[in-house]
Order: structure tokens, then sequence, then C-alpha cells
């Protein structure tokens, strides 16, 4: 009996990296609104708080679904190896990333905190959300677009009427 | 010595005693706070090795749900660092 350990079989792109990227570009919809927040109530210094804090929140999800990517193409093990240890060095870098800037002239830090909390939870609601849609009504999922000047497998004229 | 003296000046300063308090209440909430995720995320990932182990074609699906239950998880580990931040330097 041989314990190699099998890739996963997964088409396409890594799933935990395509969700961190749909929640990257869903950030950016958030920034107006904790841009404006921020500004009612912290001022300039609340705004580049805020910003920060959603770059930390960005950066953690995406290097955290790198270390699984990597690990999912290694074998299963790994890939639960590279999600307790991704934990601990991802706590230990933000720590450090708010630790660097907290005595700096432009950061408040109750923004910077709420801002870490919100919109980390806002992102994976709203990413719950299109996922269990996703799942539930497989139809809807958009599909990736073909190309129309790639030839397919089952075409033989594979130039585009205008 | 120098922590001796510390803690006989700090046993008749207020200010010090608050400063300690501060720093021991912060340091224990990231600790706890740290410690359910972990646990947390333990067992999620064991679970969704297993279901992956069993059902290799659904690899995909359990992986995508494994990094959401992950993001969540960790969303407390967030919460104790924030009041971490909050109690020690606000």
């Amino acid at each position: 009996m041989t314990d190699v350990a099998e890739p996963l079989a997964v088409d396409g792109p890594p799933p935990a990296w395509a969700v961190a990227i749909d929640m990257a570009k869903r950030s950016v919809w958030l920034l107006p609104v904790l841009v404006i927040v921020s500004a009612a109530f912290w001022g300039m210094d609340g705004v580049l708080s805020s910003v920060y804090a959603l770059g930390i929140v960005i950066c953690n999800f995406l290097l955290a679904a790198w270390l699984l990517a990597i690990g999912g193409r290694i074998g299963p093990a790994v890939m639960g190896g590279f999600a307790l240890i991704g934990f601990l060095l991802r706590l230990g870098l933000i720590f450090i990333a708010v630790m660097l800037v907290k005595d700096a002239a432009w950061v408040e830090l109750v923004p910077l905190g709420i801002t870490l909390v919100v919109t980390h939870l806002v992102l994976l609601f709203w990413e719950m959300r299109h996922v269990s849609s996703a799942l539930a009504f497989p139809g809807l999922k958009p599909g990736p677009t073909p190309n129309p000047y790639l030839p397919t497998p089952d075409s033989s004229s594979t130039t585009p009427t205008a | 010595m120098s922590a001796l003296t510390y803690l006989a000046e700090a046993a008749v300063d207020p200010k010090a005693q608050q400063n300690i308090a501060a720093a021991s209440g912060a340091g224990i909430a990231y600790g706890l706070a740290a410690i359910g995720p972990a646990l947390g995320i333990g067992y999620l990932v064991g679970q969704a090795v297993q279901a992956i182990a069993r059902q290799p074609e659904s690899a995909g699906q359990v992986q995508t749900t494994m990094f959401l239950g992950i993001a969540f998880t960790e969303a407390l580990a967030l919460i104790g660092f924030v009041v971490f931040i909050l109690l020690k330097f606000v």
C-alpha cells in the first residue's frame, strides 16, 4: 500500500484563488462607502486608516488563497498544513502591519480596527451569497466566455463572421 | 532587579496599575481569541480533506466552501485582535 498523495481533481483555476479574486473585485464597491463613513466621523486620517485596513483584508484573503492553492496542488495533507500554518502566519503579518503604523500621524486606530472586522465580514457574506446561489442554481453561474478567434475541437472553420 | 523595582512602583502608582491591567487584558484577550479559530480551522480543514478523499470529483466545491469557512472562522481572531488594539493603544 502506497501513501502517495494524489493532486486534487480540480479543473481550471484553484477555487480558493477564484473566490479571493472575486472578493478583491467586490471590495472596489465597498471603497466609496468606507471613504464617506470614515471621512464623516474621523476625517482624512480616518479615510487613510480605513483604506489601509481594507488593503490588509484583501492581502490577507489573497495570501490565504495562494497558500491553499499551492497546498492543494501538492496534496490534501499539505493543503491542511498550509491552512493551519497560514492562519498563524497571516495573524502575525496583520499584527506586524498594524504595529508598523500604529504611531504614524495619519493613523486612527478605531476606524482601522472597525474596518478590519466589518469589511472582512461584509465581503465574506457577499461572497457566500454568491457561492450559495451558484451551488443552488448552477445554470446561472457565468461560464468562461469562448474566444471566437480560437479553434474549437468540433468545428473546422475558425474564422468568425463579422 | 529592575522588574521588581517597576512592580514596587506600580503598586503605588494608579497609572502604572492601569497600564499593567490594560496590557494583561489585551494579551489575554488576543491569546484566547486565537485559540478558538485555530481549533475551528483545524476541524474544518480535517473534514474538508475527508470529504475530498471520499469524493475527489467534488474537490472544487469543497475547497470553495472550505475557504469561506476558514475566512469566517478567522474573523473571530480578527475581532480579538481589534479588541487587543483598542485595549492596548486607545
